[in-house]
């Protein structure tokens, strides 16, 4: 049944690490450039997450689910950059913790 | 052997990610990060899954990434950005995300270069993927492109030069 | 289309252009409207009673169906016997003569377009009510009269006092009339029908004699009629209305919205007589109401609240009347009211008019000379109010007592209180009149009253007096009266007892031979006049009883307790939202670490969960 000859286990750590490394990134960098990456990171480690269980069953689902990924990833960024633009030309800064217009 | 890559792979992965995230500089930031996806393909490469390692080279490390360093550039126009682009030629902001690209290359000779072409795994080959796709995931592909289309017009909308509103000056 | 329909129309057309003409008509023309419509409208009720009474057929006018709903579609329609005829002609001729009255008495008023307004509004309203065929239409009529009372009660609005007097007298008129109301509900459920020959056809079949039924709805509609006719115990709006002008209360505090009441008991008397329960209460509702406003009669010296005392009083005679069962003689005793108060409303209208407003009878006297038709019409409306021989009060006042009289068991006592009341009524009536016309003279009047005055009171001095041999087209109405070989030294005593109260009268206050003083000086009788003077303390016991409480609930629930729940419930959303904010930083790291926090607990909860 195992298809991997890598203990599943290890890339799913891997995985898990990545996604920890993107969340931290997301939670402690100011700059959105950076939080937008972090999010990249996060989303890749997913479809890590998927291929290698795709892998380990020998399906071709956790293939697509890395597609149905790369496509969130692809809009998300695009979408994502925009903002930046906007930010940088509303706020004259990259500066999330001073674009804060939306504060109670 | 294959293990091996494999763990050197994961490895690179994750220092590349960690350096990415934790640069102060946007570009080089960018640079690790591409050499963290290009990681991630070859672990893809030896999972069985080359169609998603070339579709993780192309259009992440590809497009994506290429979508960020326009953003970039077209934040840092001038002068200064322009002298800090003679820096980044400097050596040593390059030595280390060239080195770790270069020992992914190697990898991939390596695996390419044996005769059995083995991956640590059973393939799956991009026939099954596609027929997976389009068969019982059509619904997903139609909202992927839907998602796509909605992505297409949200980057039109946000990107166009200024957005006027009310209260602004 | 014929002229029954014009009777109420003129009236409502006239009222409805001079409210429309916002007081822009010029004096002259408003007051050729005011009195030109009722007049027309008199002619019309004359007209229509000279037929009558050729023919004597029941009239019955439908104009169309007011409004229909499931089984219940009430007409509006016109229903003319000779009672209806009765106080058509009461209303419409009575109400000319203090219409043309008016003109002068209002001349100067700088409102005059809204007073023959209101006026014509009553008149129409009142004749409504009178001519109405069904109890619903008849209410309707009620409550417009209630409308135009209140009203006119407040004419004068810039005078607060006005406005209190007028509030009160709707608002405790408005009691009776929730009865009223409850009461037609019990008709209608239980008798199908509002219409009132139908409905009294139908309580004869459906309902016994003494039932609990007929006892609720008659005692319900009898508060109505309390209401309306200024009766114990709803009767302490009456004095107060006084603060409208003279005429008004001439109208519609004498000669006919007061005794509406009367008139409805005396409608619906078929379904009373189901109920010999309520019609006692009736004969000693009318007796009480009687020697308490007599009374208080005596201590007044205000000229309008005498006569308004006096007029509860005598409408207390027709509910004795009534309550003896001889529905005649009370509508007999209205008619002679009607013209003898309205007469002495008038007559006392004149002195005010000529003596600067002055109401007080103390600083009035020696008129007599002054103001010889005035005086004149006082006497014959004193004399008719006492029910003197041979004076159409006398015809009336005498059947009641007989009537009275030849009841079972409870007849003497109501005959021996009427006689009291009679006796008192001598003596109020005739105290008025010797203190304001006779004795030395201490305000000077400054004009005398013009012809627009005189004649309605010189025709109503002639009605006064020969009113009793008018002979009431009445028959068939009413069941006939059994009766009963009266003992003739029962007649001589109610003719004599008037006499005595006059003679008692001219020894108090003209003679001088009876000291008021000397019977004023023992403490208890000052006390008691005093007590006579506030009305025996009606409007203190309604105060406290009613009117404190109420205000007492209304002060304490005036914030709200209530309230107090959703708006706690408010305030502490809101102390809830203000502390929620400081979480809405708009900071997107804090969103994202507050979600990964989230997803941590949640990730944890799930692990500890697993098996």
């Amino acid at each position: 049944m195992d298809g991997l000859m890598v203990p599943m286990e290890h890339v799913l750590v891997v995985a898990g690490l990545l996604f920890t490394c993107g969340l931290f990134g997301l939670m402690l960098r100011r700059n959105i450039i950076f939080m937008l990456m972090s999010l990249e990171v996060m989303l890749n480690s997913a479809a890590l997450a998927f291929v290698t269980a795709g892998a380990h069953w020998a399906q071709a689902d956790g293939q697509v689910m890395f597609m149905l990924i790369l496509t969130v990833a692809a809009a998300e960024v695009a979408v994502g950059l925009g903002l930046v633009l906007q930010i940088q030309r509303r706020f004259k800064t990259l500066d999330m913790d001073r674009a804060n217009r939306l504060r109670g | 052997m294959i293990v091996v890559l494999f763990y050197i792979a994961a490895v690179i992965a994750l220092a590349a990610t960690v350096a990415a995230l934790t640069r102060t500089n946007a570009t080089h930031a960018l640079i690790y990060l591409i050499v963290s996806l290009l990681a991630v393909a070859v672990m893809f490469f030896l999972m069985g899954a080359p169609f998603a390692a070339a579709l993780e080279v192309v259009i992440y490390a590809g497009a994506i990434m290429v979508l960020f360093v326009f953003v970039i550039m077209m934040l840092n126009l001038g002068a200064a950005g322009e002298a800090r682009e003679r820096q980044w030629l400097a050596g040593r902001s390059w030595f280390v995300p060239g080195s770790m690209a270069a020992l992914l290359l190697l990898e991939m000779l390596l695996v390419l270069g044996d005769a059995h072409g083995v991956t640590s795994g059973t393939a799956v080959s991009p026939k099954v993927v596609g027929m997976t796709l389009f068969g019982p995931y059509l619904l997903a592909v139609e909202i992927a492109s839907m998602l796509l289309l909605s992505g297409l017009v949200g980057a039109y909308h946000l990107g166009r030069r200024f957005i006027v509103r009310r209260g602004d000056h | 289309m014929n002229s029954i329909v014009l009777i109420p129309l003129l009236p409502l057309l006239s009222a409805a252009v001079l409210i429309l003409s916002t007081g822009k008509m010029p004096r002259t023309v408003a007051s050729l409207m005011g009195a030109g419509s009722i007049g027309l409208s008199a002619l019309c009720v004359a007209l229509l009673a000279s037929s009558f009474l050729a023919d004597g057929e029941i009239r019955e006018l439908t104009l169309w169906t007011w409004m229909s709903i499931g089984d219940f579609s009430p007409r509006i329609a016109f229903y003319i016997d000779g009672l209806t005829i009765v106080m058509m002609s009461v209303i419409t001729g009575i109400g000319f003569l203090i219409h043309l009255y008016s003109i002068e008495f209002m001349w100067d008023d700088e409102s005059l377009c809204r007073y023959f307004a209101y006026m014509n509004l009553f008149v129409a309203a009142m004749l409504l009510l009178v001519m109405a065929d069904n109890l619903l239409l008849l209410y309707l009529g009620w409550e417009g009269v209630g409308l135009c009372s209140y009203l006119l009660v407040g004419f004068w609005y810039r005078d607060p006092d006005n406005g209190a007097a007028a509030r009160k007298a709707f608002i405790v008129t408005r009691i009776g009339d929730t009865a009223m109301a409850l009461g037609l509900f019990l008709l209608l459920t239980e008798l199908g029908t509002l219409d009132i020959q139908p409905l009294m056809v139908a309580a004869n079949t459906q309902w016994q004699t003494g039932d609990t039924l007929p006892v609720l709805a008659t005692a319900l509609l009898l508060g109505g009629a309390v209401g309306k006719s200024a009766q114990l115990p709803l009767h302490t709006w009456l004095p107060d209305a006084m603060a409208g002008p003279t005429p008004v209360s001439a109208l519609i505090h004498a000669a006919t919205m007061v005794t509406a009441g009367v008139y409805l008991i005396a409608r619906t008397y078929g379904l009373f007589l189901l109920a010999p329960a309520t019609l006692e209460a009736v004969a000693w509702i009318g007796l009480a109401t009687l020697l308490i406003a007599a009374f208080a009669a005596l201590a007044q010296n205000d000229i309008k609240r005498i006569l308004a005392y006096s007029t509860i009083s005598q409408i207390g005679y027709m509910f004795l009347a009534l309550g003896v069962g001889a529905f005649a003689s009370g509508i007999f005793h209205l008619v002679t009211h009607a013209f003898f108060k309205a007469l002495l409303f008038l007559a006392a209208g004149a002195v005010i008019h000529c003596l600067h407003h002055e109401h007080n009878i103390f600083r009035m006297g020696g008129l007599r000379s002054r103001l010889p038709v005035v005086f004149a019409s006082f006497v014959i409306g004193s004399a008719a109010l006492a029910a003197l021989p041979f004076t159409s009060g006398f015809y009336s006042k005498d059947a009641i007592l007989l009537a009275a009289w030849s009841l079972q068991d409870i007849g003497p006592w109501l005959w021996a209180g009427g006689l009291l009341g009679a006796l008192l009524t001598g003596i109020y009536s005739f105290r008025l009149v010797f203190i304001v016309f006779f004795g030395e003279a201490r305000t000077e009047p400054d004009r005398q009253p013009g012809w627009k005055m005189a004649g309605p009171l010189i025709l109503l001095c002639v009605l006064s007096i020969v009113g009793g041999w008018i002979a009431l087209p009445l028959a068939g109405v009413f069941p006939a009266a059994e009766s009963h070989p009266v003992n003739h030294s029962v007649e001589w005593i109610s003719i004599g007892v008037p006499l005595l109260g006059l003679l008692l009268a001219y020894l108090m206050f003209l003679g001088g031979q009876i000291s008021v003083d000397k019977l004023l000086s023992a403490p208890m009788a000052r006390r008691l006049v005093d007590f006579w003077f506030s009305g025996w303390r009606f409007d203190q016991l309604y105060d406290l009883l009613w009117v404190k409480p109420y205000k007492a609930i209304a002060h304490w629930w005036r914030n709200e307790p209530v309230d107090a729940l959703y708006n706690g419930i408010v305030a502490a959303s809101q102390w809830g939202h203000r502390r929620l904010l400081i979480l809405q930083n708009g900071e997107l790291r804090w969103y994202a670490t507050i979600m990964v926090l989230g997803l941590v607990l949640l990730l944890a909860v799930m692990l500890r969960n697993a098996p």
